[in-house]
């Protein structure tokens, strides 16, 4: 009871500093905020809450796949974690839009005002349905804590077109956000820029996806006394290892056709948050799965996991921020209000999913028929 | 089809700065000494003249691309290439997503940060003005004609008669024809473009296929994996119902 003492009082903290920056932001504008500016009118809010927020929840589509479509059942224990990870991830996301556009009571000009030429179009409305398919997704959990019948009858018939609905949503979506940055070959480091970038956000979110699922279930196993399911974990650590070989594949190919990888080699800021981002990404990680001492223990899958999340997160802040920076002319580092909101809405999602796992019945749950 | 444009002779430029003036008078907004000394285009200031020393000088101004980057990325079409020539925009559509900032390669829409209801800002080629037949307001201030309106087809046959007539006097290339696809507004100088501050590293492709390219397979990737995948969920789950049977079957049969 005294660590999570601590631990509100922190979030507490947060959110007090979140509300002073909250107030700022819807107040006084933009300019008062954030330290953006007409040279770098992109910060860690779209940087960090959108983009990062996006893959971080992409363990809901790529197990609901793993378990409801290719029917790997043994997954079934996690799908639901995996699910409520997203779901919340979503709704933080579109909390996070709300601070970083100008006018967010417009933020549903998009359903009108049809422009299916802009990748950001395409965006807002995978948005959009997305979460509305991880809400119905949802909903049973709710009506099973419920105990309302009727409406789990129905969610239950449509059940396997929103899956194959959620996960194509979702692959388009994921991909999607890396080709908002297509249109900046002259703006984005060629360490980043690839007309590849759509295949490796999807990419790196199937393995963010899968490290965050490896990591919620030990820390939530951890926190609740549960038994940890090895088999799952170590199942899902072997997908990992395949994934981020796939990707550290295709990041290094496409670099040498680009003919980038000199790039890597010369001594300047950009290349040394490459190396940092690639060892975080493919090098350590692979290197590490590549011991069975490693894939066999759960506990080091689990510091793999955390490498991997992490990794990721530098590396799309490395093409939001870090790369576009030398064509900016300017230095962006974000100001403490942009910091206090966007911890607060991490403190959020997880006080979200600590008291959805209390509440309902996300790890326990009667088998479906 | 008419395609208003401008031309810019920086050759004839005196760095009087009457195009500054005239477009803050235009489009209601402050000029002043202070205002007069900032170098570069902002919420309040849509169009400035470049020093380059030597008395030379570059004008700055949204070029009015012919296929332009901030119009296509635009998620609700707040801008739009209109079939007069200029790139306008609508503030009651924009969402403040502040793409178009991001994704133009000349770096003009600027943005109201300072505002609690913030817009975008940049040149519209006095659209306005130029539907009525009129000039824009910097070409009608301009008092030596180194700015001038027109269609643009004509201007540029006028921009290839000063580089044929006078050749010495200016760098051989019309800024604007070609980059990115084209611009509505075209640049003569005697100095190189790119020393004078203009983006030279583009080529003539117009950005918005970049993303439109991989945008047009969205609806494919959508119908097929929903086939893909509709037909792996069919057979997993018929596998299992199958063997859910054959289950049955044999307990019936020992029983």
């Amino acid at each position: 009871m005294k660590r999570l003492g601590f631990w509100t009082s922190v979030f507490i903290v947060v959110l007090l500093f979140g509300a002073a920056a909250t107030w700022l932001r819807f107040f006084h504008g933009l300019g008062a905020s954030t330290n953006l500016s007409d040279r770098f009118p992109w910060g860690i809010w779209i940087g960090f809450d959108v983009l990062c927020g996006v893959m971080l929840a992409a363990g809901g589509f790529t197990l609901m796949a793993t378990v409801h479509i290719f029917h790997v059942k043994q997954y079934e224990p996690i799908a639901r974690p995996a699910l409520l990870t997203a779901f919340l991830g979503y709704l933080l996301v579109i909390a996070a839009l709300m601070f970083d556009l100008g006018k967010p009571y417009n933020i549903w000009h998009p359903v009108v005002m049809w422009q299916p030429r802009s990748v950001m179009f395409e965006v807002g409305w995978c948005v959009m349905l997305y979460t509305t398919v991880l809400a119905l997704e949802f909903s049973p959990i709710v009506f099973e804590r419920l105990r309302m019948q009727r409406p789990l009858r129905i969610i239950r018939m449509i059940s396997a077109p929103l899956v194959i609905l959620g996960v194509i949503l979702s692959t388009l979506h994921q991909s999607s956000l890396g080709s908002l940055f297509l249109i900046v070959p002259g703006k984005l480091h060629p360490l980043w820029y690839t007309g590849l970038l759509p295949v490796l956000f999807f990419l790196s979110a199937v393995a963010t996806g899968l490290a965050m699922t490896i990591f919620e279930s030990t820390m939530s196993a951890r926190h609740f006394g549960r038994a940890l399911e090895k088999p799952i974990i170590l199942g899902l650590g072997r997908l990992l290892m395949v994934v981020l070989i796939v990707y550290a594949v295709v990041r290094f190919q496409d670099m040498f056709h680009r003919r980038a990888l000199a790039e890597a080699f010369q001594s300047s800021y950009e290349s040394s948050m490459f190396w940092f981002e690639v060892g975080l990404t493919t090098i350590v990680p692979i290197t590490l799965l590549l011991f069975r001492a490693t894939r066999e223990n759960p506990l080091r899958l689990y510091v793999v996991s955390i490498l991997v999340v992490f990794g990721f997160v530098v590396n799309r802040l490395n093409i939001s921020v870090t790369g576009m920076e030398r064509a900016s002319g300017v230095h962006y580092f974000p100001a403490w209000s942009e910091i206090a909101v966007t911890m607060s809405i991490v403190g959020m999602g997880v006080f979200l999913f600590t008291m959805a796992i209390r509440y309902l019945p996300i790890f326990h749950h009667e088998q479906a028929a | 089809m008419k395609n208003a444009a401008i031309l810019y002779d920086a050759t004839l430029c005196i760095g009087c700065l009457e195009c500054e003036r005239g477009c803050a008078a235009a489009n209601n907004l402050p000029y002043d000494d202070t205002i007069a000394r900032e170098k570069t285009t902002s919420e309040h200031k849509y169009t400035y003249v470049a020093v380059l020393g030597g008395e030379k000088y570059m004008r700055r101004l949204c070029m009015h691309c012919n296929d332009p980057a901030c119009a296509s990325v635009c998620p609700v079409g707040a801008l739009h290439k209109t079939a007069l020539g200029p790139v306008v925009y609508d503030a009651s559509k924009c969402m403040g997503c502040r793409y178009c900032m991001v994704a133009c390669p000349f770096n003009i829409p600027k943005y109201e940060w300072s505002k609690a209801i913030p817009a975008v800002r940049k040149c519209i080629g006095c659209y306005e003005r130029q539907a009525a037949g009129k000039p824009t307001a910097c070409a009608e201030a301009c008092p030596t004609g180194a700015t001038i309106c027109g269609e643009r087809s004509a201007l540029l046959a006028e921009a290839r008669k000063r580089l044929s007539e006078n050749p010495a006097a200016y760098v051989d290339h019309i800024y604007g024809e070609k980059e990115l696809g084209g611009t509505s507004n075209l640049f003569l100088s005697s100095v190189d473009f790119g020393k004078a501050g203009l983006p030279t590293h583009y080529g003539n492709q117009p950005l918005p296929p970049l993303t439109g390219n991989v945008l047009a397979h969205v609806p494919d990737v959508a119908t097929i994996g929903m086939a893909v995948l509709g037909g792996v969920y069919w057979i997993t789950h018929r596998r299992e119902e199958v063997a859910a049977a054959e289950g049955a079957e044999k307990d019936q049969k020992k029983g």
